[in-house]
């Protein structure tokens, strides 16, 4: 991995509300939920940024606010110098080039009335960046550069497993050669023991193409494992974000307290002493998000602060932001 | 001859032969399960003998439609009356009418074979007039959401409501009373012209029209509000693909099967419908024969004559269980949860 300091993507207090509806021919809002809410954080060129966070945090929307397959509500998102939340449509979509995703299920991110070769060439036939026969060349070359077979191309997705088509969703995103991809879950819907091919297969390409990600997903070892720095996000908002190693010897904030401790260990002794932060009670609806905090409802040191003020995101040491009054 | 259909190319080994192969498409995948379901091919053999039927009706009709034989009203041949035996006080025997005469001695059969031609006119008519405006309408109304949704889906229940049944009744009073002065020149007038030019079939293309529609653009919404949410459109729209390349590549292809099948099974209520106005006297103008009129008139003498009204109900009846049956078979062929499974 190469370590310059050149910022890829910055996201700054970025916001995706969903708004709610009610009445069925005079509409109404009548709230939001809250699915992003002022996130702030930067990915450099050649990193991998984990994100990590329980099911519905909002980390998906994130990403997909990010490559603004939806319109944000609020805030702004650089790519290299562009500010992509006031681009129109055109000028979208000559930046889509460069920035790409992985979907989290292999079986829904593939039109099964497409053929392989189909899927993959697309992203040159909509940016009309090829020829026919220079695209069924560079879909040959792509298939092979995932591991998969250059004569499978006229088959249908129907035809392979999980993990093959993880792989055609991976050609796919690297057709345009984009510099940025963001992967949504890119192994939850796999088995584990293919898991671990795909990452390979990610690493791999990151450093053949010197590829940006933001790598969103709940399982921390995996993440530890790609990412240079994890960022931790809850009910919309990033509680911690730090690096690798910072965040997993020491974890400043108690929400990535909770979650670490969750994490099994692998063998049966120290599996036995380890000793767990179990949170309680569920995750408040994002319709209606607590005030000031929004771990105090759960938080086991929470206290009137908590519930007054949203703690700032500073600075505890270097490179280490946490988003807590207690800390 | 048989002998060069024997060489075939060099084997290249089983593996390599079962990557390089063509793959059969989706399409061929269904047609080999809808050849598999006996019932669809029975249907499909009985819709495709139907159009031959039509198309070919000059040749095979043995009389032409109109001419009236009144010396040989009501004959029957003599075979019927082992069938209906309840014939035999009034039969007048006749075998140059397969099928019986009618009331002016018309032939039956004759009748029938060219009737099959307002039934399949109206079977093609149907889906094409709902497939057009249906799709369309409910392609843009489930792709574009919000208030757009909103609007055109609300239209579509007013006019859901819409009694279309007493609106026809209402057109072919205005247009078709004989003490109605429409004076030529008008637009009316040019209606009325087109609806005599059809045989009457304009205003039943009118009352199937208006209804048919509906209830394929409700479901072309729904199936696109479904497919729209998956990720392969997201992916779409990740590598910048246009709103038309979305619509036209990745949604339709994936609802055409329903909407196919849906539009199949309707047809046997476009035929009935057809049948049903013609029955009460609002359909295809006489002496065009149509089943539902041909069965209005046999209706009258069914006691003496039955099959005049039989061998009408009959043919609708066949053709109706033709399509309901190629329809689910065509269910069973697209269902995409079925694909793939012997």
């Amino acid at each position: 991995m190469t370590d310059n300091n050149e910022v890829l993507l910055r996201v700054e207090n970025l916001k995706m509300h969903f708004p709610i509806f009610r009445g069925i021919v005079f509409q109404k809002q009548v709230g939001a939920v809250h699915a992003v809410d002022g996130i702030s954080f930067d990915v450099k060129r050649g990193e991998t940024l984990g994100l990590v966070g329980e099911s519905g945090c909002g980390k998906s929307t994130t990403g997909r606010a990010i490559l603004q397959l939806y319109k944000p509500t609020g805030g702004k998102v650089f790519f290299k110098d562009k500010e992509l939340t006031t681009l129109k449509r055109d000028e979208m979509r000559a930046v889509r080039r460069e920035m790409q995703m992985i979907f989290q299920d292999p079986y829904a991110s593939l039109n099964p009335r497409m053929t392989v070769g189909e899927i993959a060439g697309e992203p040159l036939i909509v940016h009309s960046a090829a020829s026919p026969k220079e695209i069924q060349e560079r879909v040959e070359q792509l298939l092979e550069l995932v591991g998969l077979n250059p004569r499978f191309a006229n088959r249908y997705p129907h035809e392979f497993s999980g993990g093959q088509r993880q792989r055609i969703g991976i050609a796919r995103a690297l057709a345009l050669q984009p510099s940025f991809i963001v992967c949504d879950e890119p192994i939850s819907a796999l088995d584990v023991s293919i898991q671990a091919q795909v990452v390979n297969l990610l690493d791999e390409l990151q450093d053949k193409f010197s590829l940006t990600y933001l790598f969103i997903a709940h399982d921390l070892s995996m993440v530890r494992h790609i990412s240079k720095r994890v960022a931790v996000m809850y009910l919309g908002v990033i509680v911690e974000l730090a690096d690798r190693e910072s965040l997993y010897l020491e974890p400043f904030h108690p929400y990535t307290q909770a979650l670490l401790s969750a994490v099994p260990i692998p063998d049966p002794f120290a599996e036995v002493n380890r000793t767990r932060v179990i949170l309680e009670g569920d995750v408040p609806s994002p319709v209606n998000p607590p005030s000031g905090c929004r771990f105090r409802t759960r938080c086991p040191i929470a206290d009137k602060v908590c519930a007054e003020s949203r703690p700032e995101f500073r600075e505890v040491k270097p490179g280490h932001f946490v988003a807590c009054h207690k800390v | 001859m048989a002998n060069t259909n024997e060489v075939e190319p060099k084997s290249v080994g089983a593996r390599d032969t079962l990557l390089t192969q063509k793959r059969e498409s989706l399409g061929q995948d269904a047609f080999r399960r809808l050849m598999r379901n006996h019932a669809a091919v029975v249907g499909g053999v009985i819709i495709i003998i139907l159009i031959l039927l039509a198309l070919l009706a000059p040749w095979i009709a043995i009389k032409p439609f109109s001419e009236q034989v009144l010396v040989d009203q009501n004959k029957v041949p003599k075979w019927l009356v082992s069938v209906f035996p309840s014939l035999e006080p009034y039969a007048v025997y006749s075998n140059d009418y397969p099928l019986g005469a009618d009331y002016v001695g018309r032939d039956l059969f004759s009748r029938i074979i060219y009737g099959s031609r307002v039934s399949l006119t109206v079977a093609l008519i149907g889906p094409l007039i709902s497939i057009i405006i249906g799709v369309i309408y409910g392609s843009i109304s489930g792709y574009f959401g919000g208030w757009v949704d909103n609007i055109m889906m609300r239209i579509v229940d007013v006019l859901y409501a819409f009694p279309s049944l007493l609106f026809i009744i209402l057109l072919m009073a205005f247009f078709r009373s004989p003490i109605s002065d429409i004076q030529p020149g008008t637009f009316a007038y040019s209606i009325k012209e087109l609806d005599e030019s059809l045989g009457g079939m304009f205003f039943i293309f009118i009352g199937i029209g208006l209804t048919a529609w509906e209830t394929m653009a409700r479901l072309t919404r729904g199936q696109v509000i479904s497919i729209r949410e998956k990720e392969f459109v997201e992916a779409a729209r990740t590598i910048g693909a246009s709103n038309a390349r979305i619509m036209f590549r990745h949604i339709l292809p994936n609802i055409v099967g329903p909407l196919v099948v849906a539009e199949t099974l309707a047809i046997p209520g476009y035929i009935s419908t057809e049948a049903f106005l013609s029955f009460i006297g609002l359909g295809v103008n006489p002496p065009t024969p149509s089943w539902g009129s041909m069965i209005a008139d046999g209706a009258k003498a069914i006691r003496t004559y039955p099959n005049q009204a039989i061998f009408p109900a009959l043919a609708l009846a066949i053709t109706m269980f033709a399509f309901n049956f190629l329809g689910d078979g065509l269910r069973d062929a697209l269902d995409p949860r079925l694909r793939g499974t012997q």
